[in-house]
């Protein structure tokens, strides 16, 4: 069962799953490099913080494989998830600070939990990394007195904390003004560096994912639609992928829901109006 | 025909232990899963805290009245049969045995169970309870456990205060206010009361209370929607369940201990 991959740190093998009834993924395949940062693209709603919960082990499969450095994740009894979780990390979409800490012991919390540390190295990795992400001096804040992108940021030390190999970022641009959104693209450039890490975001901001990602995957409708580098993707001329990077309201993916024609609905409404009276 | 209604009886059962097997283990490991003492003890001084002191005010004021109206109304009651020195046992007996552990469970349920829910379904929606799963924490031994056991010691601890504040009020009005002798009120209570029924039956039912009421209020806030009208939802959901079992099993338990 073991399927060793040195240059993929995750490979997810026919990934089918729903949530009840409703099918998210039918068959889906793809692998994240070492190292690298791989993004994962699509609109809201069609799964992607799914598939980072799949791969964090939160989530189970209907089937399919999804190998974490030759480990099944689907497969791993509760005690092993737990030791391989200790191997990544994951930075949700709303930061999921704890909101009774303060900034510190938030970012201090994964490293008392995990480590038996004396209280003078915690506190220089604390400061450290949030040295790191700019806000040493908001080690004293509480969750509620940050705005959005420092809490995002706060969240990133923390997620960095242990030095995970592989970090998962749930849309960390969503919501973010234009000067944190760059200051986070460049931060995540620099955690993937330093750490030599591996990095996952999943997101639907096209603009910041090509330019940061090494390779890129587009989901649309349950299943991959393409991949490649973001040089690749640019140049493919396919509908629906210049639809989805260029932002365009009508195409492949409809502007509107399924509906019977208006025209119909409208005479119905009608009808049924003057009926009543 | 036949086979398949079988079947339909067998899955059902099936699916009923199963949901009950799971609710056990979970019971079991929420009761006994505690880790490191270290990190457990402050995570539930803080929680007895929030659940404890937070909710003494009401119980207290609570106790005050119902203590001081119980009195009153048995004081018009006892006097037209002249048997008013009976007002202490009748106080004392009363709160012991029924009012006391229910009304406080009553309380609780409003004051710190509803609060409970909340908090943790918030955790939830705010993806806290997802991030401790990720950090390789289990949030049911790190956030349901403390906040248990807090209501598990708290409770019977707030019955007691309310049913001794509450006598204290029946002795405002019974002797403060109306005149009865003080030696009476207290030496007929005292030769009334029995440590093993009437105490006992106070404690027994307390414990069985706080089981109830908190388990409720946990989880109905740990599987609540994470949505804001889901929270919603579940936290009227866990005063109206919590209320109703309370009721009834003091029902139960009072066929049982002195029926
Ligand atoms: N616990 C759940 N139960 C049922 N449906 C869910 C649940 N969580 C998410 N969904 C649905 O699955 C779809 C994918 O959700 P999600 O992964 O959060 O999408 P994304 O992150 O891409 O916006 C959504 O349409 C959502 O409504
Ligand atoms: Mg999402």
């Amino acid at each position: 069962m073991i399927n060793k991959d040195s240059d993929n740190l995750v490979v997810v093998d026919g990934l089918t799953f729903s949530h009840g009834e409703r099918l998210i993924y039918d068959n889906i395949s793809l692998s994240i490099p070492r190292g690298k940062i791989t993004a994962i693209l699509g609109p809201s709603g069609i799964g992607k913080t799914t598939l980072l919960r799949l791969i964090g082990g939160q989530l189970e499969p209907d089937c399919g494989h999804i190998w974490f450095d030759g480990h099944d994740v689907p497969q791993l009894s509760r005690k092993e998830l737990f030791e391989l979780r200790t191997r990544m990390s994951m930075l949700f979409q709303s930061g999921a600070l704890f909101t009774e800490l303060d900034v510190f012991d938030n970012v201090a919390f994964p490293v008392r939990e995990h480590t038996r540390l004396p209280e003078s190295v915690i506190q220089t990795l604390v400061m450290m990394k949030l040295e790191q992400v700019g806000l040493r001096g908001a080690h004293h804040l509480m969750p509620s007195e940050l705005s959005g992108g420092m809490a995002r940021r706060v969240a990133l030390a923390r997620a960095t904390v242990l030095d995970p190999e592989l970090i998962m970022y749930d849309e960390p641009f969503t919501g973010q003004d234009p000067i944190s959104m760059g200051v986070l693209v460049s931060l995540i450039h620099s955690v993937n560096e330093t750490l030599g890490s591996t990095s996952v975001i999943v997101s639907h901001d096209v603009h910041e994912v090509l330019s940061i990602a090494d390779y890129v995957y587009v989901m649309a409708d349950k299943r991959i639609i393409a991949q490649g580098s973001p040089e690749q993707l640019r140049q493919d001329q396919s509908e629906q992928i210049v639809q989805f990077l260029k932002g365009k309201p009508d195409g492949p993916v409809p502007f509107h829901y399924p509906a019977a024609p208006l025209e119909q609905q409208l005479r119905e409404l009608a009808g049924g109006e003057s009926a009543g009276k | 025909m036949i086979a398949n209604a079988l079947q339909q009886i067998g899955r059902r059962t099936f699916d009923v232990l199963a949901t009950m097997g799971f609710a056990v283990m979970t019971y079991m490991k929420v009761v006994f899963g505690f880790s490191r003492m270290s990190v457990f003890v402050p995570l539930l001084i803080r929680q007895m805290y929030v659940v404890g002191v937070q909710s003494l005010l009401i119980i207290l004021v609570s106790g005050l009245f119902i203590g001081m109206v119980i009195a009153l109304q048995g004081y018009q009651v006892l006097v037209s049969y002249g048997a008013e020195g009976s007002l202490g046992p009748m106080v004392a007996l009363s709160l012991l045995r029924e009012l006391g552990p229910v009304v406080t469970a009553l309380l609780f349920a409003g004051r710190a169970g509803s609060a409970l829910t909340a908090e943790i379904g918030l955790m939830k929606a705010t993806e806290q309870i997802a991030s401790l799963e990720m950090m390789a924490i289990d949030p049911l031994r790190r956030v349901i456990a403390p906040r248990f056991w807090a209501g598990l010691i708290c409770m019977p601890m707030l019955a007691t205060i309310f049913t001794l504040v509450a006598i204290y009020g029946g002795k405002l009005v019974g002797v403060d206010w109306l005149g009865l002798d003080t030696g009476t009120y207290w030496s007929l209570m005292q030769a009334a009361v029995e440590w093993k029924q009437d105490i006992g039956s106070m404690l027994i039912k307390s414990v069985v209370f706080a089981n109830v009421v908190t388990w409720i209020a946990v989880f109905r806030g740990y599987h609540a929607v994470p949505t804001s009208a889901g929270i919603s939802k579940a936290t009227t959901e866990t005063v109206v369940q919590a209320s109703l079992m309370v009721l009834g099993l003091d029902f139960v338990l009072t066929a049982l201990m002195f029926g």
